[in-house]
């Protein structure tokens, strides 16, 4: 029987094997389905690869009237790069990276955890759906429409903040806030927060939900407060989601932000503190045209990435989650 | 379940604590909308935060007798109903086609689609090639690049994957081809999930101000949220330049009456209106699409 099957097996391999070269016919026979992914390969093809290889560009002087062939501008090797290296804006733009990432990373990150943790102990299940409806609405709002937001509240006249701050005598007239660096950091990680608090805590609810309920009446039982419970049950339990977000964030260390900058530091006063490679690349690429150096930047950047996701992904599966 | 004392601070704490986080996240806005039914020369002298002062309707009559901001609309209107519809319909195909498993090259296929979500070119070799590709100054760049979305085929490819093998056979059986499986059994199953991923689009297409930006000049093209991105750059300037010296100033106030802050703001509540009306009955797919996205594979 056994015999039989392994022959069976030799012929059908033996069948493929001489179908092999008919390949093309193969291919031409179920152009029903290879009619359905094509459109997307080459959709994905322009807007995808040709991209990558237009990077070839960061090694040349691109010229605006060579449009279409860009073999015929000329190599100029590492040139770009070493012009950013020596840029004065190079400590500026690497520095304001790195900080609102890290802060972003240290305050944004653990703010959703923190909601959910809180939700989760709601009883009260109207109030849980109010918070829950409201916290998660601002996801949806544009970039402009909540620097808008924020600009109207900070503003000078009518604006909330100062309101309060004069009529709790804090101040003695109002505070132009999105014109002075200092405040600059703090407005735009609030701005964040407030932005995606709640809708980052779904993923952490539903993995608070898997929580095996006996836990709590064991814990409960043998007199455990609250706040030990979450310490000791919840949090362990919800361990692993965390760790891979976290893991997952490292690879855009250096990706600070943009919309949110662009739209926050409208104000060229606050250039200083809120340039971050992102934007810099915009300014200097879409703004001034110097579209070799922007691409230059940007591969800069594309490259650490890369490796900082290498690196993450090295940690994620030491921990036993791959991200590939 | 009794409740020690320290049980009951925190629970005063988590309560008192999440009604402040929902009023910080209802406040701006509503104080926005307060400010958009205030007269505009009233708001100016402060003190507007929880109800309108003196009530007009009129900045929501400029708004919406503004021609160039009407046009705004039908322009974010038509491209998040062209893009969103015509961009799930394409990427659903694709996913379709890539659960095929005698699909001639699939898991190459698969590696070049994978590849694009980790790599990229980076936003100067993509305006250049936009450029090149003469879609600058056309409705068409809003639509064609977004066509075909990597994230959204894995999830559409991992739901018709679940879907019962037996529905395919039987169809194929009663000699329905491919593309009339697709379109007669696999997508009207697709419900939720082309809900889910529907809304993500649309919002994204309704929300986007940044590629109009860089990609449209011609005033006609577009879309609302570019527009209000400039009207409160403009606000920006004005504000600037009345602080340098108070002759200009003058100059200033009357065109602070065409931008004013009221009218700031009620362009702004227009602009929200749609998302805030739709929100209430996509709450229950979106919370379904983050997961499913998380999930992956």
């Amino acid at each position: 029987m056994s015999q039989t099957t392994t022959k069976q097996q030799h012929a059908v391999l033996l069948q493929q094997r001489k179908r092999k070269p008919n390949l093309v016919m193969r291919f031409l026979k179920q152009w029903d389905i290879q009619l359905m992914v094509w459109p997307g390969i080459l959709l994905i093809f322009i807007f995808a690869y040709m991209p990558m290889y237009g990077v070839l560009i960061a090694f040349m002087d691109y010229n605006i009237f060579t449009k279409g062939d860009i073999w015929a501008n000329p190599w100029v090797g590492w040139k770009h790069f070493e012009m950013f290296f020596n840029a004065p804006e190079f400590y500026t733009v690497m520095r304001n990276t790195i900080i609102i990432s890290f802060l972003k990373f240290f305050i944004g990150f653990p703010a959703p955890i923190i909601l959910a943790l809180m939700l989760n102990e709601i009883r009260h299940m109207i109030f849980k759906r109010v918070v829950q409806t409201i916290t998660y609405l601002p996801h949806f709002l544009s970039w402009v429409i909540v620097a808008g937001l924020t600009s109207s509240l900070l503003a000078t006249e009518n604006g909330s903040i100062n309101m309060l701050l004069s009529s709790v005598g804090a101040i003695s007239e109002p505070i132009n806030f999105l014109s002075i660096p200092k405040y600059f950091w703090s407005i735009l990680i609030t701005a964040n927060v407030w932005k995606e608090i709640g809708f980052g805590s779904i993923v952490y609810l539903a993995a608070i939900a898997g929580v095996d309920q006996h836990m709590y009446e064991a814990a409960d039982i043998d007199g455990a407060t609250k706040f030990k419970q979450i310490y000791l049950i919840t949090l362990p339990t919800i361990m692993p989601v965390v760790v891979i977000f976290m893991i997952l964030q490292i690879g855009s260390l250096l990706s600070a932000g943009f919309e949110d900058i662009l739209l926050l530091a409208a104000n060229p006063v606050l250039r200083p503190v809120s340039d971050v490679i992102d934007t810099y690349v915009y300014r200097v690429g879409v703004s001034n045209y110097r579209y070799s150096y922007a691409t230059a930047v940007g591969l800069f950047k594309a490259i650490i990435s890369i490796g900082l996701l290498t690196i993450a992904n090295y940690i994620a599966r030491r921990s036993g989650n791959s991200l590939w | 379940m009794r409740l020690g004392f320290s049980d009951k601070l925190m629970m005063i704490f988590i309560y008192t604590f999440l009604t402040l986080l929902s009023f910080s996240a209802l406040y701006p806005f509503w104080n926005a909308l307060v400010v958009s039914f205030n007269e505009g020369v009233d708001t100016l002298m402060g003190g507007v935060t929880f109800w309108p002062r003196v009530f007009t309707l009129e900045n929501y009559e400029v708004v919406f007798n503004d021609s160039r901001l009407l046009n705004g609309f039908f322009i974010s209107i038509s491209r998040t109903v062209i893009g969103t519809a015509a961009a799930i319909l394409m990427t659903a195909i694709l996913a379709y086609g890539m659960t095929k498993k005698d699909l001639i090259g699939r898991n190459q296929y698969m590696v070049f689609f994978i590849i694009t979500m980790y790599f990229g070119g980076g936003l100067i070799p993509t305006f250049l090639l936009v450029r090149s590709l003469g879609l600058m100054n056309s409705f068409w760049v809003f639509i064609i690049p977004g066509l075909v979305s990597v994230w959204n085929m894995i999830i559409f490819r991992t739901f018709f994957k679940s879907l019962p093998n037996g529905l395919e056979e039987s169809a194929q059986i009663d000699g329905c081809t491919n593309w009339g499986i697709f379109f007669r059994i696999v997508f009207p199953l697709s419900g939720p999930v082309i809900a889910t991923l529907a809304l993500f689009t649309a919002v994204s297409h309704w929300n986007d101000w940044f590629l109009p930006s860089i990609y449209i000049t011609n005033e006609k093209l577009l879309p609302i949220q570019t527009m209000l991105r400039q009207i409160l750059n403009a606000n920006i300037v004005t504000d600037q330049v009345a602080q340098l010296d108070s002759a200009s100033q003058a100059r200033m106030e009357s065109m602070q009456n065409i931008t004013s802050k009221s009218l700031t703001m009620a362009t702004m509540m227009v602009v929200t209106m749609p998302i805030i009306m739709v929100y209430p009955f996509v709450q229950k797919y979106f919370v379904k699409g983050v997961l499913i996205g998380s999930l992956k594979e």
